[in-house]
């Protein structure tokens, strides 16, 4: 069964139709990018299936349970874990501060674990300090660890993002342009950071507009253009669909992809 | 471990001087616990609340109540009235959390009103402007504080106790989770931070707080009358949050220290005194804007110099 599952999914904004009856399955394991010109609905689609917004119509289903309509942070306790087009990171916060409250998915405790610090709080602490640091190795952080967030340059707070969202351990991980914004080394050193996390056995889904770093990385794309699914499969099969060519990447993109 | 030393030291200092200025510094001490509280909901969540002097309100005329006329025992009426004030804060802030920004700030400032019309009105209960005297002084099991000195140690253990139960919250998930809210909330729910009910959690902790100060005020004095809960109590907690540093651990306690000497200390000036108070304020939040808390850094800055230099 697939892990998420989005059927016939619509999205009014008033008279604007921003997603039109779109479906598609996401296997566990897989790396699926989400593409489409501007304006095509790719972050709405996003936000829908964050909970950002419910849909006007349709469903979504995450590990086999309807989360159509819940509220976003119940769907990311479930394990959906999502990244915004727009940095948001806490910026008054250390860069390690920032990866440990992305661990609040997977950790336990309120106000009286906090005021008497029982064993087991303890040793959490401990562990989600650790965790902080690996993830901040993995993304190459570790240096900048107690740096204020808003400090560090715009493609660091990128991967910054992306390890807070990894401290949650997801189960689906959806990166909104994760890319947008980056030169050509910092869009590669992300490229390999999300190809690792995919080998990891992570789920991710990827909204991007970098065609080199989508045609390399994913496994599958659905392609969307003025709210509508226009066509779905691996990349090859997307470099050579006549529709995706019209609406979309043109002759001379083609020819460098 | 500093700012205990200092907050220790400058009591210590209290105790060999006149009960005048003993009297200053257990305002300064009542209101640090107040500003402790206020910082969970203000500096480390972000929010706004301009009616915490509501939840000092219950806490003063609920201890005076119960002491001067029912006699009870200082603690247990304390404690009781806290316990009103958290359930106040629950049935009001469930509502009006869902509001952000300005329309929090609003809606929290009619809190604020509202209570304060109550103590002026409900004279049966509060006896309006003429206010409620004769509320002894703190203890414990019958053993009474009676000297300000004695009071003045009793406030400065409290306010450390209560930064120190503030400190180990905010070095938690509860901590983080809050100060995560503060940061962006688009990206706390995205995390999983059920936001409306951290907001609420923070909201109470700070009426705790300012129940336990109007309580220890009321104890303090002997006397509350409905002045001293109202509109200047918000606005003077907010020039000690922001002197002291807002969303810092010590800052609070720093601001208040500072904000109740400050005027005391330029009495001398005569009629220059407000214009000195004023001034020395503004210049303290041009050069240290995040508060004086937040001077720390430089410290830490010239302390990791000299290790590289050594």
């Amino acid at each position: 069964m697939a892990l998420l599952s989005v059927r016939e999914e619509t999205k009014r904004f008033g008279g604007l139709i921003a997603n039109q009856s779109i479906s598609f399955d996401v296997e566990e394991g897989e790396l699926l990018a989400v593409i489409g010109p501007n304006g095509a609905g790719k972050t709405t689609l996003f936000n829908v299936i964050s909970g950002f917004f419910p849909p006007t119509s349709g469903s979504i289903h995450f590990d086999g349970k309807d989360i159509t309509g819940a509220p976003p942070h119940s769907i990311a306790s479930a394990g959906l874990v999502r990244t915004y087009q727009l940095v948001q990171l806490f910026k008054h916060l250390t860069v390690a501060e920032n990866v440990e409250i992305g661990s609040h998915r997977v950790t336990r405790g309120g106000v009286f674990s906090a005021l008497l610090r029982p064993d087991w709080m303890r040793r959490q602490e401990k562990s989600v300090c650790e965790e902080a640091r690996q993830l901040l190795r993995f993304v190459g952080l570790e240096s900048q660890s107690d740096v204020q967030a808003d400090k560090l340059p715009y493609g660091r707070q990128r991967l910054l993002e992306v390890a807070r969202a990894l401290a949650a351990k997801p189960r689906l991980l959806l990166l909104d342009e994760p890319a947008a914004g980056l030169n050509t080394q910092e869009t590669e050193a992300l490229a390999e950071v999300i190809s690792r996390i995919h080998r990891g056995g992570t789920t991710v889904i990827l909204i991007e507009h970098d065609m080199s770093l989508v045609m390399k990385i994913a496994q599958r794309i659905v392609v969307l253009d003025f709210g509508k699914k226009i066509a779905e499969g691996t990349p090859n099969e997307i470099k050579a669909h006549p529709d995706v060519i019209a609406a979309y990447l043109g002759g001379t993109e083609m020819a460098d992809a | 471990m500093l700012p205990v030393v200092a907050v220790v030291v400058l009591a210590g200092f209290g105790l060999l001087s006149s009960d005048y200025v003993v009297t200053v510094l257990g305002f300064a001490f009542i209101y640090a616990i107040f500003c402790t509280g206020l910082n969970f909901f203000m500096g480390y969540t972000g929010q706004a609340s301009f009616g915490q002097s509501a939840f000092a309100a219950i806490g003063g005329y609920g201890s005076a109540i119960l002491c001067a006329d029912y006699g009870w025992e200082p603690l247990a009426a304390l404690l009781a009235t806290m316990v009103l004030s958290g359930l106040a804060a629950v049935i009001v802030g469930y509502p009006t959390l869902r509001l952000r920004g300005h329309y929090l700030a609003m809606a929290t400032f009619a809190l604020g009103l509202i209570v304060y019309e109550i103590t002026i009105e409900w004279t049966d209960l509060t006896q309006g402007y003429m206010g409620y005297s004769g509320v002894p002084p703190l203890g414990i099991a019958g053993y009474e504080l009676v000297t300000v000195k004695q009071q003045l140690v009793a406030l400065v253990v409290l306010a450390l106790f209560g930064v120190a139960v503030a400190s180990r919250l905010r070095q938690s998930r509860f901590g983080r989770a809050l100060a995560s809210i503060a940061g962006s909330e688009q990206a706390a729910l995205a995390l999983g931070v059920n936001i409306a009910r951290y907001k609420l959690i923070a909201f109470v902790i700070a009426a705790l707080y300012a129940s336990a100060a109007g309580s220890l005020f009321a104890h303090f004095i002997g006397f509350i009358s409905p002045e001293v809960f109202g509109t200047t109590m918000v606005i003077q907690s907010f020039a000690m949050l922001y002197l002291g540093g807002i969303g810092t651990m010590w800052g609070p306690t720093i601001g208040a220290i500072i904000v109740s000497i400050l005027p005391e200390a330029l009495r001398g000036l005569k009629e220059m005194q407000d214009i000195a108070y004023t001034a020395i304020l503004i210049f303290i939040l041009i050069f240290a804007p995040r508060g004086l808390a937040g001077l720390s850094v430089l410290f830490k800055r010239v302390d990791r110099q000299a290790r590289e230099d050594a």
